[in-house]
């Protein structure tokens, strides 16, 4: 049978497809990027289980320090500033790290492991655009995380320490610092997987790259306690943030110590690094 | 309007699309044809921007896709309905999409009831069939109200009340001056929807013509005939007028006769008491001027060679 050809000739209508396109503007990219986060069931029940993980790890340190400060003998007396260690103990946070990375780099990799992002690159073919609004609403998503558990953690372990008068003020020395570095803590480490992900496209391997660079390179294989790695040590996420929170010096370690301001850059230098190389790689690859 | 020119994708050694040139009208439905593998759903990546081209051009109403800061008023595609995220609803999928490109949120509704999913809104993705993920890719691609369409292979997975429903929207969207570009491997499809075909093998150009243009070439028109005693009934209707070619092996053979009707033929044999197996009107047939122009370039052929 031939096909039918008669009777579909129509004059191509010069009005087809809507008028003039509405206007482009990057904060729509972001309320879009900010729409597929929001529409997946498992974000709240995340971001929930790392607050609660992170204040009830503050509220068992704090209780522990509260049964033991009595304890102590004048040889170690208690320093307030200890307490900030109390408030954002590595217990707590390192599942804020990982939480964050995976998240960041999720928002990535399921786009390219499900092949959704043909159909976004279509939708939007500045490719860069799109990373850098998923990598807006990944800082902002984590900025808020990370402010609700910091506030959570400190009055908890505050309200706790409080009992034995070993509280620390929001306004003592160090305390400030402490509390911007921890609430940074998560975008910055999102960031950096957000680029991982982005650069290597694939789930499991993406992970596995975030924990080793954010969680076992700094414990394990670049210890600071080890005088041939403390160098590179310092320069990563993981060990600034414990310099940032821990304002005490013990004299013995104090050359083991980075500074504040090295600390500062090192926390800014990974996630602009990581979505840099990110944006560059986007650009040049096939969808 | 799609101008592709001189296109061309290596992946290693292989090239997957060789200097391909062809243009998309619109106003018409346009069937992007070829084996599978021959390069068609690559050629539709670089057209969308997605693969940059080894050498070549393509662009979109005269513009590489991949210069719009914003896609979806320009072309609307669905590529693989499956490339979706399984654990969002149909209702956010869109929703995202709409947001990215700065378009209202009424639109979702709209091209959710266009396609008919509606009810299904509020369900997640991944709770759905082929076709529904289908008519869910189609309503992506409906999105922006663009002027240009591509859909790759979009009838797959759907119930034949789907292929009906889907034919009649291509034809509706070409009717209203869109350019409609439709890939599939199934010529029969491309019979019932198409206007223009432009048939690829091997990432090479073969055909760009009408359908009816592109079937008159497998053209043999004529009745196909069976009997056990072929050389008896090739005598009478060549004494009859009409030329008899025989078709196929020794065993089954059929005969091909042209310049006599099929009534007059039946009655000859009756006349002369021939027993027919067979009396068939063949027209001329996509299907078979597909495969006979693509023979030589079927990149994944089952079986060994015939």
């Amino acid at each position: 049978m031939s096909a039918p050809v008669t009777g579909r000739a129509t004059a191509p209508r010069a009005t087809v497809g809507a008028g003039a396109p509405p206007p482009v503007r990057f904060g729509d990219l972001v309320a879009a990027e900010w729409i597929k986060i929001r529409s997946l069931r498992s974000t709240p029940w995340l971001l929930g289980l790392v607050v609660l993980v992170a204040v009830g790890a503050a509220g068992l340190v704090s209780l522990a320090d509260y049964d033991a400060i009595p304890r102590r003998g004048p040889e170690s007396p208690w320093e307030p500033t200890f307490a900030l260690h109390d408030a954002f103990p590595p217990e707590g946070y390192l599942m804020l790290m990982l939480a964050a990375a995976s998240l960041g780099a999720i928002a990535v990799v399921s786009e390219y492991g499900s092949g959704l992002i043909r159909t976004t690159t279509v939708a939007v073919p500045a490719r860069g655009s799109v990373l850098l609004a998923k990598a807006a609403v990944q800082f902002l998503l984590w900025t808020a995380v990370g402010a609700v558990t910091v506030t959570g953690s400190y009055l908890l372990s505050w309200s706790i320490l409080d009992g034995r008068d070993a509280g620390i003020a929001v306004t003592a020395p160090g305390a400030p610092t402490a509390l911007a570095a921890s609430v940074l803590l998560g975008p910055v480490c999102a960031l950096v997987g957000l680029g991982l992900g982005a650069l290597i496209r694939h789930a499991a391997t993406t992970v596995l790259t975030g924990v080793l660079v954010l969680l076992i390179l700094p414990t394990v294989i670049l210890p600071a306690n080890n005088r041939s790695t403390v160098g590179l040590n310092h320069t990563l996420v993981l060990s600034a943030w414990q310099r940032l929170t821990r304002t005490w010096g013990a004299p013995s370690a104090v050359d083991h110590y980075a500074s504040y301001a090295g600390s500062w850059a090192v926390y800014a230098l990974w996630p602009l690094v990581a979505v840099a190389l990110a944006l560059v790689v986007v650009r040049r690859r096939d969808v | 309007m799609i101008e592709v020119n001189e296109l061309t994708k290596r992946y290693g050694r292989r090239t997957a699309v060789d200097r391909l040139s062809f243009t998309v009208r619109p106003g018409q439905v346009t069937g992007f044809l070829g084996p599978n593998g021959a390069g068609k759903t690559t050629t539709l990546r670089m057209i969308l921007g997605l693969d940059a081209p080894d050498g070549g051009t393509a662009t979109v109403s005269g513009v590489p896709f991949r210069d719009h800061p914003r896609g979806l008023h320009h072309a609307g595609a669905l590529l693989d309905a499956q490339q979706v995220h399984g654990g969002r609803t149909a209702a956010a999928h869109l929703a995202a999409l709409a947001r990215s490109n700065g378009i209202a949120a009424r639109r979702v509704e709209e091209v959710l009831e266009e396609v008919g999913l509606a009810g299904a809104a509020r369900r997640r993705i991944g709770g759905f069939s082929l076709g529904m993920k289908q008519r869910l890719g189609v309503a992506v691609a409906l999105l922006g109200d663009p002027p240009v369409l591509m859909f790759d292979e979009p009838v797959n997975g759907m119930d034949p009340e789907g292929v009906l429903w889907v034919r009649g929207l291509f034809r509706r969207l070409a009717a209203e001056g869109r350019t409609v570009f439709l890939s599939s491997h199934l010529m029969t499809e491309m019979e019932q929807t198409a206007d223009q075909l432009v048939v690829i093998g091997q990432g090479r150009l073969i055909a760009a013509e009408p359908v009816a243009v592109f079937a008159a070439r497998a053209g043999r028109p004529g009745v196909l005939v069976g009997t056990p005693r072929a050389a008896e009934l090739t005598a009478l209707l060549t004494a009859a007028g009409a030329a008899v070619t025989p078709e196929g092996s020794a065993g089954s053979e059929r005969l091909v006769v042209t310049g006599l009707p099929a009534g007059r033929i039946g009655a000859l044999a009756a006349e002369h008491r021939i027993t027919l197996h067979e009396l068939t009107v063949r027209t001329a047939s996509l299907e078979e001027a597909f495969m006979e122009l693509t023979a030589g370039s079927i990149e994944y052929r089952a079986g060994e060679a015939r």
